[in-house]
């Protein structure tokens, strides 16, 4: 069967969810051979073999956290290299993208970004993508050299799927250009203990109607009650009130969980842009003509103060 | 020496209207009026500043695009840039991201450059590859996705909040850089700007000028296809209720049923 590449993303050896969705993708194309690099990549192998990697090609050098993208695409590479996969897979993050866009180049192929779902055709794998604000769905391929595609999180699901997943080393030697763009300074960010915004099943976002940083934690409680993840429009980041990092839209995160939440938010269509997708969508607003009303299963027309604390209190009662 | 800025600027159909795809399943560009990407706006206000900074420097604006994409031009040189590249060519109706990045490259090495600068992603095709593939077909550093950028002595820095760390990075010139909107609201221009940049040059070339074969752009030469594009069906319309003191209470119940509580 033919092999295809999936890029691991992971830190320090964590596998991060949407590498696994990736696998379940990847099946369905041929027998997925994952590469892992940098600083724990040979941790990651255990999770990657039971959802169905074959193998795992390794490879870890102080490059990759030194210097921008271009180390990852010389190791990427190598691995094409060694294996003549049938379609090379990468996590739609922002490097994922561009480590694969350059891939691309080097080898002659096309390339499609953020795909929601993928088959496999009589003419290779078929990528669907969700434009212009999620008005259209389109299926695409690539029709010159061997597909790269990104995915985006919560395309597909988590499964089990034990295989193999023999380590074997990756040689690579870097390129001129591996350390073209160096790294002077790294500052992780602080973990809120909450779950990864793209990677959430529930998501309560709260826009300018929040009214100011110091309303958020009512949004908060009510994402803790659920287990969700935080959101916020441009409107409230751009105003200081909450961190880019957790920005819904199209300049911000994409996400497109089971169930979105979206308080004191008028539905923009950059902000649809970042939510449309979502499987169950809930709004709180106390404007009765606000656009996100036409996206919603469920809306309160209300406002937020009164509303978000009472379905909180519920939540909770309800839990027991 | 003059520092050479080139910024990359698309011509968008405007977010807000009715988008569509035309019969060949490219973008339709006639139903919906066009600009210039509101976030290609940032990398020409980063280059403003940058050559303010520098003490000799020239900024190009460069559009591969069809005829009106001249309008996305005319406003780049309003906010301030000092000449314009229009790469404008039949042939090119269709070209994809590795096509465009190839006509980019070519023409970025025909005006002259020590810096290019690319906005964060097209608000149409949002693929955010652009300045990537870009980089890499120049073989110079891409310094990407900078929220605070600065160029001294022939280096350029900036930092890059990414998902799990903001960084700072560094590269020296000739590179490719990519701002995103967090970078610095975009000034409009002003009425002086706007008179003064009707007499600004605006140079056009076609694929021939750059060397280009019909056949490597374009549907013909893409390196991807699309097969389909279905309309969303419309949301079936929601429940919605005033809140009368029960509003969060409805929507818990709202949410049991869901089986997300
Ligand atoms: C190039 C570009 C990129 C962009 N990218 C993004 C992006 O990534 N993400 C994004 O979100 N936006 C983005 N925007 C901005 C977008 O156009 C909107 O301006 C923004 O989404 C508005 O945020 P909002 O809904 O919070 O604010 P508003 O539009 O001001 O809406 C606030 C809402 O809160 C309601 N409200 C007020 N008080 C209460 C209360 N007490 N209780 C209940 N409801 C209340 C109001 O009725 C109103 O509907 C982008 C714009 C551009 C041009
Ligand atoms: N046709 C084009 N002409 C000039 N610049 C472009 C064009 N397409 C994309 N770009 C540049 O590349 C960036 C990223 O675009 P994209 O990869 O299409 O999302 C944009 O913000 C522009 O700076």
């Amino acid at each position: 069967m033919a092999e295809v590449l999936v890029y691991v993303d992971h830190v320090d050896g964590a596998v991060r969810k949407p590498t696994l969705e990736l696998l379940t993708l990847a099946r369905r194309i041929g027998e997925p051979v994952a590469v892992a690099l940098g600083n724990g990549a040979a941790d990651t192998a255990a999770t990657l073999a039971e959802h169905g990697a074959a193998k795992v090609l390794t490879h870890d050098a102080p490059e990759y956290a030194d210097y921008l993208v271009v180390p990852k695409v010389d190791a990427l590479q190598a691995a094409y290299k060694a294996v003549s996969p049938a379609a090379v897979l990468v996590p739609s993050s922002a490097e994922g993208k561009e480590i694969a866009a350059r891939l691309a180049v080097r080898i002659d192929s096309g390339i499609i970004t953020d795909a929601i779902d993928l088959e496999s055709g009589d003419e290779g794998p078929v990528a669907t993508q969700s434009v212009f604000a999620a008005a259209f769905t389109t299926k695409s391929r690539v029709s010159k050299g061997t597909p790269v595609i990104t995915v985006k999180p919560n395309a597909a699901a988590v499964e089990a799927a034990p295989a193999a997943g023999a380590v074997e080393a990756l040689e690579v030697s870097f390129s001129e250009q591996a350390t073209g763009t160096k790294v002077t300074a790294r500052t992780p960010r602080e973990s809120t203990g909450r779950p990864e915004l793209t990677e959430a099943a529930i998501v309560v976002s709260g826009g300018r109607g929040v009214g100011g940083a110091e309303n958020f934690p009512i949004v908060e409680a009510l994402a803790d009650s659920l287990g969700a993840a935080v959101g916020a429009s441009r409107a409230a980041v751009d105003a200081g009130w909450y961190p880019h990092t957790n920005q819904v839209g199209q300049t911000g995160k994409s996400v497109s969980p089971q169930l979105y939440i979206a308080t004191g938010i008028s539905g923009a269509i950059q902000h649809r842009a970042g939510m449309q997708t979502s499987k169950t969508i809930v709004a709180i607003n106390k404007d009765a003509e606000a656009p996100i009303f036409d996206l919603v299963d469920y809306g309160v027309v209300g406002d937020l103060f009164e509303v978000v604390p009472q379905l909180t209190e519920e939540i909770e009662a309800r839990k027991g | 020496m003059s520092l050479r800025i080139v910024v990359c600027v698309k011509y968008v159909p405007d977010a807000t209207g009715d988008r569509h795809f035309a019969e060949d399943l490219t973008v339709d560009r006639d139903d919906v009026d066009g600009l210039l990407s509101e976030l290609d706006e940032y990398a020409v206000e980063q280059a403003l500043q940058i050559a303010d900074e520098a003490d000799d420097a020239e900024i190009t604006v460069l559009t591969v695009g069809p005829e009106d994409a001249k309008d996305a031009l005319r406003k780049a040189l309003s906010m301030g840039a000092d000449k314009a590249v229009h790469v404008e060519d039949d042939d090119l109706h269709g070209t994809d991201a590795l096509g465009t990045s190839l006509v980019l490259a070519k023409a970025v090495e025909k005006t002259g450059y020590d810096l290019v600068i690319c906005g964060m992603a097209s608000t149409d095709g949002t693929m955010g590859v652009l300045p990537a593939l870009l980089a890499e077909r120049l073989g110079v550093p891409q310094v990407t996705l900078l929220s605070e950028v600065s160029v001294e002595d022939g280096v350029v820095k900036g930092r890059r909040d990414g998902d799990t760390a903001s960084e700072q990075l560094e590269a020296s010139l000739p590179a490719v850089v990519s701002v995103t909107d967090q970078s610095g609201e975009a000034r409009y221009p002003s009425f002086k700007g706007i008179m003064a940049a009707k007499k600004k040059p605006v140079t056009s070339w076609d694929l021939e000028d750059l060397e280009i074969e019909a056949d490597e752009v374009g549907l013909e030469g893409a390196w991807t296809a699309v097969d389909g594009a279905t309309e969303r069906p419309a949301r079936t319309a929601g429940t919605i209720v005033k809140d009368e003191g029960e509003g969060g209470k409805q929507l818990a119940a709202f949410l049991a049923e869901r089986k997300f509580v």
